[in-house]
């Protein structure tokens, strides 16, 4: 008894030393990172649903004072129907094509809602509508945040993907990580991108 | 290239790659010192307007832990001044750690901008309408007319008027806002370390005599640690009248003017 009590005292600092060895030598840092990119693609996806939550309310502003403008306020409202239907979730952020996708999608509501603000320039009594300029600066408000949340994602994916891919993060992606491959990322081109200024 | 060579080879350059790609994408901006609650870098602001915006400034952090900050640029560095705002505001870290409850007023001349940046915290209330409004009211006719040192008080005024207006609220709803977990020791592997202490000290106590003292010797003092970052945020600004960010973070709310 007081031989086996002797070996487990000696034992519990033994595989505490090896866990905080282990952990020294970065065996947390892939799902760290991993955790980290996921939610900023969390926040990404918060804030394009935004947008999305905003567009009824804007394409209902505008079409009071520019109902000649059916196409532009019609490729809006599709635009906007396919952006919430490609949803892309932490899991299929490996999967090139399906961000492709979403990316796409998004990229289509962006310049539909471009079109909308620019077309509402020539309607002076639209422009001039309390209730659509605190719409618009809340689309420009959360096209900004979205390029703040999209650059944050596209940071924490270089930094998952490149312990992917150098040592010694490397070692446990070939061993105890090998399922786990890089995420996608947006392109940068839209990403530089930004809202239609708005001159008063 | 033998084999084995190839993999790490093919590694580093892609590591090398990355890093390239990481320091074009995120151009390196320089931001001005957090000297005060007003850093006039583009010295537009006399000096009595300076302290009396800086006694207000004072004045709401002491009443609400808002960290409101007024700062002037000489140059946006070729960036938006959007870009430019959300990195300095997490730069300096203005608003308490955890409640992200800063704000910045920003006023680039050079370029005619002007800025309101708004801490995750304090979106709800300072919201992109009401930034807006504030811009277009009270700051731009007057820096239209070239009166910054007034267009920057009444827009001062009106921000800190909002602000103070929704103080419960605001609190509530930061409240709520779910928060990243603290850096270091995190509770859980304090929780495990305390059990698996207990357990062995359990053990012990049924052994021997001799095993008291032993006992007694680790119950005196048992290596409690504490992680750093725990309990909630640092005040700024507490140490001897200068003033310094409380670790708040920006997400790109607010909004922005031209004039």
């Amino acid at each position: 008894m007081t031989a086996s009590i002797r070996r487990l005292a000696l034992q519990i600092p033994l595989i505490l030393t090896i866990a905080v060895t282990l952990a020294g030598c970065g065996i947390n840092t892939i799902p760290t990172l991993e955790e980290e990119a996921k939610a900023k693609l969390a926040d990404v996806n918060n804030q394009y649903q935004r947008r999305a939550d905003l567009v009824p309310n804007l394409v209902e502003t505008v079409r009071g004072y520019a109902k000649q403008e059916r196409e532009t306020l019609e490729a809006v409202v599709n635009a906007r129907a396919k952006a919430t239907s490609v949803q892309i979730t932490p899991d299929a952020a490996t999967d090139p094509a399906k961000f492709k996708q979403f990316q796409d999608a998004q990229r289509e509501l962006s310049s539909a809602l471009g079109r909308l603000i620019a077309v509402s320039e020539s309607y002076p009594d639209l422009k001039s509508n309390q209730n659509f300029l605190a719409l618009q600066s809340q689309l420009e408000g959360t096209e900004n945040r979205i390029a703040v949340a999209r650059r944050d994602y596209i940071e924490a994916v270089r930094a998952y993907n490149t312990e992917l891919r150098t040592f010694p993060g490397i070692l446990w992606a070939k061993t105890l990580y090998a399922g786990h491959k890089p995420m996608e990322t947006f392109t940068v081109a839209e990403d530089v991108r930004r809202p239609p200024a708005v001159k008063f | 290239m033998p084999r084995a060579l190839r993999f790490p080879a093919f590694a580093c350059l892609a590591a090398a790659l990355l890093l390239v790609i990481a320091a074009a994408g995120a151009q390196a901006l320089t931001f001005p010192a957090l000297s005060g609650r007003v850093v006039d870098e583009a010295a537009i602001l006399d000096l009595q307007t300076r302290s009396l915006i800086e006694q207000k400034l004072a004045e709401l952090e002491a009443k609400s832990r808002i960290q409101l900050v007024v700062v002037t640029l000489k140059s946006l560095q070729g960036t938006s001044i959007e870009d430019y705002g959300y990195q300095l505001g997490r730069h300096w870290g203005i608003g308490q750690k955890g409640e992200n409850n800063g704000a910045l007023l920003i006023v680039a001349p050079n370029e005619r901008k002007v800025r309101i940046e708004v801490g995750y915290g304090l979106e709800g209330t300072l919201t992109d309408a009401v930034s807006r409004l504030i811009i277009e009211n009270a700051i731009l006719p007057r820096f239209r007319a070239g009166d910054f040192a007034g267009g920057v008080t009444r827009g001062t005024d009106d921000i800190i008027e909002v602000l103070s207006g929704n103080a419960q609220e605001w609190k509530e709803r930061a409240a709520k806002r779910p928060e990243a977990a603290p850096e270091g020791v995190d509770i859980g592997t304090i929780i495990l370390l305390i059990v698996i202490f207990i357990i062995v000290v359990r053990m012990m106590s049924r052994g021997h005599g001799i095993r008291r003292g032993r006992r007694g010797m680790w119950g005196a003092g048992p290596p409690v640690i504490v992680p750093g970052g725990w309990g909630g945020g640092s005040s700024g600004g507490s140490s001897g009248g200068g003033f310094s960010g409380g670790g708040g973070s920006f997400g790109g709310g607010g909004s922005s003017g031209s004039w």
